[in-house]
């Protein structure tokens, strides 16, 4: 796992979370720029998978393949689907939708540090 | 203000709104417990039985519940009542038994100490989903 690349998406999630979570104590429904910077963590994000898929064919694997490989899927699938959800609904709760995903991210990148930290022989 | 929200209608779909927010939470939910369960009992169920196969239900209730919010209508109204409350029940009894006696659960679940691993949302959760349920009353047609 990159070490500066999922720093930099769990800064970049937390602050986007704290942006939505501010949006939807407002009422407002998801703009184009609230949309917009959701497509840009999801572009990071695909970024970090990416790296980190590359990763797993040069170098020592995670000891838990499986489990890692089930986190990067999830990891790549969470931003893509809150966005489709939140385009679903124009109302405050698209910009909670938003919020949560970018609450759950960091977690999820956590997770597959934690799981790549640990190598197997 | 075109961009604020108004007053929400009757006939509206169960999972939307507010409703749609219980829709994503519930599908990492759905998704997390079931891959856990199914990684726990491909690789070394013999260690702990009885907490996998709870795992894997509470896999099975998360993905009925979100299947529920989605689909709507009586029906699907109907599936998410029944899995929140099962679900409530779940996270209850695991979690205190998990308190009370760990010797039965030497391995987590999602609801071991009232779901504790994962931020308490398994507690709080159920409680939201059925709020969201009784408050979404269908209007008589």
């Amino acid at each position: 796992m990159n070490g500066v690349l999922s720093s930099a998406t769990i800064v970049a999630a937390l602050a986007l979370a704290v942006w939505y979570l501010l949006r939807t104590a407002l009422d407002r429904a998801p703009d184009r720029i609230d949309l917009t910077a959701a497509g840009v963590l999801g572009v990071l994000v695909a970024v970090l998978v990416v790296v980190a898929v590359a990763g797993l064919f040069d170098g020592s694997r995670p000891a838990d393949t499986a489990t890692f490989a089930g986190y990067l899927i999830t990891t790549a699938g969470l931003v893509p689907t809150a966005l489709i959800l939140a385009k679903m609904e124009p109302t405050r709760w698209g910009n909670l939708i938003l919020g949560i995903g970018c609450l759950v991210l960091p977690v999820l990148v956590l997770r597959l540090q934690q799981i790549a930290s640990v190598t197997g022989a | 203000m075109p961009d604020q929200t108004t007053t929400r209608p009757g006939d509206a779909a169960l999972g939307s709104g507010a409703g749609r927010v219980l829709l994503l939470v519930y599908g990492v939910f759905a998704l997390s417990a079931s891959a856990r369960a199914l990684v726990q009992i491909s690789t070394h169920f013999a260690e702990a039985p009885l907490a996998y196969l709870l795992s894997a239900l509470a896999g099975l209730v998360y993905i009925a519940a979100t299947i529920g919010l989605a689909r709507g209508g009586p029906r699907g109204r109907m599936i998410a009542l029944v899995s929140c409350t099962v679900e409530l029940v779940g996270v209850l009894l695991i979690g205190t038994l998990s308190v009370i006696d760990a010797g039965d659960f030497p391995d987590a679940t999602v609801w071991s100490n009232f779901g504790s691993g994962y931020g308490y949302v398994p507690l709080v959760l159920p409680f939201i989903g059925l709020w969201w349920i009784h408050r979404h009353q269908p209007t008589a047609s």
